[in-house]
């Protein structure tokens, strides 16, 4: 199945924005500005929160009206209790934090379900910028230098499902950027995934 | 030749922005208002009924016709209902010390500001038990037809919001379009989105918590004991009489203590000599220019305030605690509040850290409360919340112009 994107709406925030069902409680780890959540917020009627360490980031949800906690996710969000949101987002997020486990683990406790996407490592057209260049890949969806990235723990496709076979958590959905267009997540297409998100919950 | 190193940081005139200025309020008085009297006292959390109370109050920028356009202003400890602006009644009034200096937010209020005076109205008032006007310990005791001194009834967070509200009332306004405050005006901020949940649309808590901490308490007791043993104290009967100026002032100075960092100590002041740059000068007089700044505030601080609102108004300080809202439970306490909040911390802030006020931001997120807390780095400590006019503009305007629908 092919799904619709709107026009200067990133795919994942489209996918997210249509798989959260109206009223839900929404937690997003490292919102950015809150654009996501100002959508959920003003459309369907979400109680969301977002969390960002970047205080400009921050200004940019007060001023998108998002309430917004600011802190570093890697300090931990323990005084939330079990469950207490339908969904946490961890949106392009999991690959830059120092401890991408205990965040996995944080979210499966604060939240019903977890969403994760994350800029795929496994993607061939990394791979052949790699191979290629002999320097570390830089593609659209990479595109720092390896001094200057905060993705400090990239992954693959693979190593995701490895994982989550190893931790016991259910993968609900998945999905696939390939060439400009969302589809359905596959093992076996991954390697064409620029980036990927997962629905999770624990089992 | 030593090189002397003198930085005059205490007695530097500040620039301060002319009432001429377009973003000034420009020129202030103050109002005087009766908000207690016999048929309608004010009933104390300490049981007593008080009257008469009146209370002195300044407004800036226009109400609107529906009158909800009002913004809230609370003040902290040694602040007043001056709060911007050039007061034209200093001289009249005998209150010297304003006249070479605008009211103490001057910087965050006027039209263009942090609160926009062109399109809110700021409404400040002096709290009950001050020396600015409202009823407070130097007034007289109608019983006695002297001051009131320590026969003043002891005053709570709660108290002042009740007295406010009936301002608020007085002025026909119905529903606050924000509370706004910072350290102990933070708690009154806090205490009217608890008290009047229905009346305030948006809280704005700056470098405050839910109570005060263990440490917090000890400062405030040495403050009062240094008062209260003050040779001309007299039991608080000094009005006739010499002040108790050096126990008052030692109360300023430890106070000034808890409102910078050890960051902004140092960068301030250093280890520098007053006088001799960087050798001492051999006495027990004022030789560091720390000294000198803190001597300077707690002199500058007795010509301006009363040695008795000192001990009031940190008592209330003391005993506030949101939580009384919720049997002693601070997210049950938590569970009235139907304000949007903005929770301000300072990095530095070691009297209100920012821990507490992330324990406060997570008692309102438990409750699903629309709350948004920032942390600003600062070096400032808890005056930060004075300072730190760039850093906080954006952020207050953005929050003020936001709505206030939200979710469940």
């Amino acid at each position: 199945m092919v799904y619709r994107v709107e026009l200067g709406i990133r795919w994942d925030h489209q996918v997210i924005f249509d798989l959260i069902p109206h009223r839900a409680s929404v937690l997003d780890l490292g919102c950015g500005n809150g654009e996501l959540l100002k959508r959920l917020i003003e459309q369907k009627n979400v109680w969301g929160l977002g969390v960002e360490k970047n205080i400009v980031r921050v200004e940019g949800c007060i001023e998108n009206g998002v309430p917004v906690y600011h802190a570093d996710i890697d300090h931990g969000l323990h005084q939330f209790p079990d469950n207490f949101f339908d969904y946490v987002i961890l949106e392009m997020t999991l690959q830059s934090v120092t401890k991408p486990l205990d965040l996995l683990d944080e979210m499966l406790r604060l939240g019903k379900s977890g969403i994760v996407s994350f800029p795929n490592f496994g993607y061939k057209g990394v791979i052949e910028s790699f191979v290629k260049t002999q320097r570390m890949p830089r593609t659209k969806a990479l595109p720092y230098y390896w001094y200057d990235t905060p993705n400090i723990h990239l992954f693959t496709a693979k190593d995701f499902l490895d994982l989550v076979e190893e931790k016991h958590i259910k993968i609900e959905k998945g999905m696939s950027w390939i060439k400009g267009e969302i589809k359905d997540f596959t093992e076996e297409e991954s390697p064409e995934a620029e980036e990927i998100l997962f629905v999770v919950s624990r089992k | 030749m030593m090189k002397v190193n003198r930085v005059r940081t205490s007695r530097t005139k500040k620039k301060y922005e002319s009432p001429d200025s377009p973003t000034s309020v420009g020129w202030t008085r103050p109002y005087t208002v009766r908000l207690a009297d016999e048929n309608k006292p004010l009933l104390l959390d300490c049981g007593e009924e008080l009257a008469p109370i009146d209370v002195e109050y300044e407004i800036y920028g226009q109400m609107n016709e529906k009158k909800d356009n009002v913004i809230l202003l609370l003040h902290a400890l040694s602040g007043d209902a001056h709060a911007a602006g050039w007061d034209e009644t200093a001289d009249e009034m005998g209150r010297t010390w304003r006249t070479d200096r605008p009211g103490w937010w001057d910087t965050m209020i006027g039209p263009g500001k942090a609160l926009d005076t062109s399109k809110y109205c700021v409404i400040c008032s002096n709290v009950l038990g001050g020396c600015y006007g409202t009823t407070g310990p130097a007034s007289i005791n109608p019983g006695t037809g002297k001051p009131y001194g320590l026969d003043f009834p002891i005053v709570t967070v709660g108290d002042w919001v009740r007295l406010q509200e009936r301002l608020i009332t007085h002025l026909g306004i119905e529903r606050l379009y924000a509370v706004v405050g910072g350290s102990l005006g933070g708690q009154q901020a806090l205490e009217w989105s608890l008290a009047y949940p229905d009346r305030v649309e948006r809280a704005i808590i700056l470098a405050s918590s839910a109570r005060l901490s263990a440490q917090g308490l000890a400062f405030n007791v040495v403050a009062r004991n240094s008062i209260l043993n003050d040779k001309n104290f007299n039991n608080g009967k000094y009005y006739d009489d010499e002040f108790p100026a050096q126990g008052l002032a030692i109360a300023r100075m430890l106070g000034h203590i808890t409102y910078l960092s050890e960051t902004s100590m140092r960068e301030k002041f250093g280890r520098r000599y007053r006088e001799s740059g960087s050798r001492p000068g051999f006495h027990l007089g004022v030789d560091f220019e720390v000294e000198s700044y803190l001597q300077y505030q707690g002199q500058s601080f007795v010509a301006r305030f009363d040695a008795n609102s000192y001990l009031y108004i940190t008592r209330a300080m003391d005993y506030y605690d949101a939580a009384d809202w919720g049997d002693g439970d601070l997210e049950k306490a938590c569970s009235r509040a139907k304000a949007k909040f903005l929770l301000v911390s300072f990095s530095s802030d070691w009297l209100y850290t920012p821990e507490q006020m992330k324990e406060l931001s997570f008692a309102l997120y438990r409750n699903r409360k629309n709350v948004t807390y920032v942390d600003i780095p600062s070096t400032y400590g808890h005056d930060a919340f004075l300072l730190e006019v760039d850093k906080l503009t954006p952020i207050i305007s953005k929050f003020l112009k936001g709505g206030i629908t939200h979710g469940i």
